[in-house]
């Protein structure tokens, strides 16, 4: 260092280091931005007009909430009519009743449910946790089996496991959800006794937290392989072809010419490119998994969201429907967003639009 | 010629063929081989499949043959699962050439529109619309239809976005030809062939979708749907349990034969995606 010229620093020189340094330094900043262009362009108009298309489509639906109501009850005072559509808002125009919907709904107030009489919000924060505790445990069997068998899958390309795993793949793509829990009931409940047959705690039972957690594990087992099973199929697929495809760059080659081992280049090159299209296809089905937990619910009295959408479907309870519709599309946008900046942060390439 | 010679010539595509052959035969045959109303009470409650010459599946709870609603409801199955993807197709491919084809505000505009239909969980959209407008098989088929054609969308989108690039649609644009009958004319006709591959799929959704509604018991209730078996069946699981199990291995095999043909589409209609 005794001459005039430093040597180079990775911060300044251009040549060499290309800005690599300051964009890791930004890069918080980065997601951030996104985060917000994400909330304003995709988020806020989606959720509008979900608001506003099932508002406008279940109000178009024959027969009010008052006119049910009063039918069921066998009320016929049109006095006693015209005080409740008062009292319900129903005696204004459409937009204003839409305008004070979304009004509240940005209070993330959903309405009143007149069947259960309570808060909208308060019937949904209820079964919230149920649903979620099923779709997190139906989504990691669904990833541990399809990303495990969707690996074997790939390393035993077009040999005999490839072909027999994917047809057990497809199988469970075949099965109905209802169906495999129903099954599963049977065998491991009906026949076999060693399950509970539905619900999600056995009633009046305390068993102290590590009891009662052993209770609910022993629960959730069927409805989390019923829900997963169906959803693996599809990880398995997309495990095995972003593998084979992984398999196939230029920095795998690399890595074996630079005489990793076989497992070293499978673990850290191969599989932690083919992780990002899982991802992928992990947001694009979380809408599908919700689908599905509603139909196992059912299977299985699991006391979540699905139960509640079925009970407000058979007893017209529209403000719950309503709620549900507008909170589940919410959920499924805010996990995508999730999941998109998960994916801005694993894959270093993408920066901002 | 070729398409079906490579397509017989992969071993899953020629058993999901075969398997739909035969319930696409036995739909066919229904009204020939049990001409009576298959929900007639003909025996007594019960029996046991494969212990009755008779009713080879067995009685339901009620003493219905198990065999003859089984049979009479394929036809039921495959023309729900087909109105319905034909539903979609029709949406989907509309949508997704209008969103390819053109950029800007429009292309956008159907670009949301799908993300919209993506973002809301499928079977929640369609109880609340049954609950709405009433349970009748023509509107649920719509309905399915109505939540099952976004991914029929972006595939089309992404296909016509590849394909309006080429140099002879710009030639095509040159000669004056107006956008609709490039899009129908021009860009689909070669599009289409991962679409089709796709939309062989969505009959397997949508079948798996009214069998969902029918076992909630939120499906038609003039039609008896394998769905509704599997889920009249399961109050009795603790003494019957096959009156669930045997209408659900039907869904199964019909299901997986479409989605084995579906797989031999893809690879067959684009040889690009076999490995």
């Amino acid at each position: 260092m005794s001459g005039g010229r430093s040597l180079p620093s990775p911060y300044t020189d251009p040549l060499r280091f290309d800005g690599a340094v300051k964009r890791r330094a930004s890069r918080p900043l980065i997601l951030l931005r996104r985060l917000a262009l994400r909330l304003l362009t995709h988020v806020l108009p989606l959720m509008l007009t979900i608001i506003v298309g099932t508002f406008i489509l279940i109000h178009s639906a024959p027969g009010s909430f008052v006119e049910i109501m009063s039918s069921e009850m066998q009320l016929s005072d049109q006095a006693m009519i015209d005080r409740l559509n008062v009292t319900y808002g129903l005696d204004k125009p459409l937009y204003v009743q839409l305008w004070k919907y979304l009004e509240a709904v940005g209070r993330l107030d959903f309405g009143f449910s007149y069947r259960q009489n309570i808060p909208v919000t308060e019937a949904i924060l209820h079964h919230l946790p149920a649903t979620l505790i099923l779709m997190l445990s139906g989504l990691a069997v669904a990833l541990l089996t399809g990303v495990a068998s969707g690996i074997a899958a790939a390393s035993h390309h077009n040999g005999i496991v490839d072909r027999i795993l994917s047809m057990v793949g497809v199988f469970f793509f075949a099965a109905p959800i209802f169906w495999v829990g129903i099954m599963l009931v049977i065998l491991f409940a009906v026949k076999l006794d060693w399950l509970p047959i539905g619900g999600m705690t056995t009633i009046g039972a305390d068993n102290g937290i590590l009891g009662n957690l052993f209770d609910l594990g022993a629960h959730l087992l069927m409805p989390a392989i019923a829900l997963g099973l169906h959803q693996s199929a599809i990880y398995m697929r997309v495990t095995r072809n972003a593998m084979l495809d992984a398999a196939q760059a230029d920095y795998v080659r690399t890595a074996f010419a630079k005489g990793l081992s076989s497992i070293a280049v499978t673990v850290r090159h191969i599989f932690r490119n083919a992780l990002l299209p899982v991802v992928t296809v992990l947001g694009l089905q979380f809408a599908a998994v919700l689908s599905g937990s509603v139909v196992v619910e059912a299977v299985f009295n699991w006391p979540g969201l699905g139960s509640l959408l079925y009970d407000s479907v058979v007893a017209r309870d529209y403000p719950v429907m309503l709620g549900i519709i507008i909170f589940s599309s919410l959920l499924v946008m805010v996990v995508n967003l999730i999941i998109d900046l998960v994916y801005a942060w694993l894959d270093p390439r993408i920066v901002l639009e | 010629m070729t398409l079906i010679h490579n397509f017989s010539r992969n071993p899953m595509a020629l058993t999901g063929g075969l398997l739909l052959l035969v319930v696409g035969l036995t739909a066919l045959a229904a009204p020939i081989v049990f001409p009576s109303d298959p929900l007639r009470i003909v025996a007594p409650a019960l029996i046991e499949p494969f212990t009755n010459g008779r009713y080879p599946l067995g009685t339901d709870g009620m003493g219905r043959d198990m065999l003859a609603m089984i049979v009479h409801g394929a036809g039921t199955t495959l023309a729900i699962g087909i109105s319905a993807a034909v539903t979609a197709l029709l949406i989907g491919v509309t949508i997704g050439a209008v969103a390819g084809y053109y950029g800007g505000w429009i292309g956008n505009l159907f670009g949301r529109l799908i993300e919209l239909f993506q973002t809301i969980p499928g079977i929640v959209f369609i109880l609340a619309l049954v609950s709405l407008f009433g349970a009748n098989m023509v509107f649920i088929v719509l309905i399915i239809g109505l939540v099952s054609w976004e991914s029929i969308a972006r595939l089309t989108r992404a296909e016509v976005m590849a394909w309006k690039k080429r140099d002879f649609i710009l030639a095509c644009r040159a000669t004056g030809m107006t956008d609709i009958a490039i899009i129908f004319g021009e860009i689909l006709p070669n599009a289409l062939a991962p679409v089709i591959a796709v939309s062989t799929l969505s009959i397997a959704g949508a079948i798996l979708a009214e069998s969902g509604l029918s076992f909630l018991g939120l499906g038609d209730p003039n039609i008896s749907t394998w769905g509704r078996l599997v889920g009249e069946g399961r109050n009795m699981i603790t003494s019957a349990w096959y009156i669930s199990a045997i209408p659900g291995v039907a869904i199964v095999i019909t299901v997986f034969a479409l989605s084995l043909v579906s797989d031999g589409l893809g690879e067959v209609l684009n040889p690009r995606l076999r490995r």
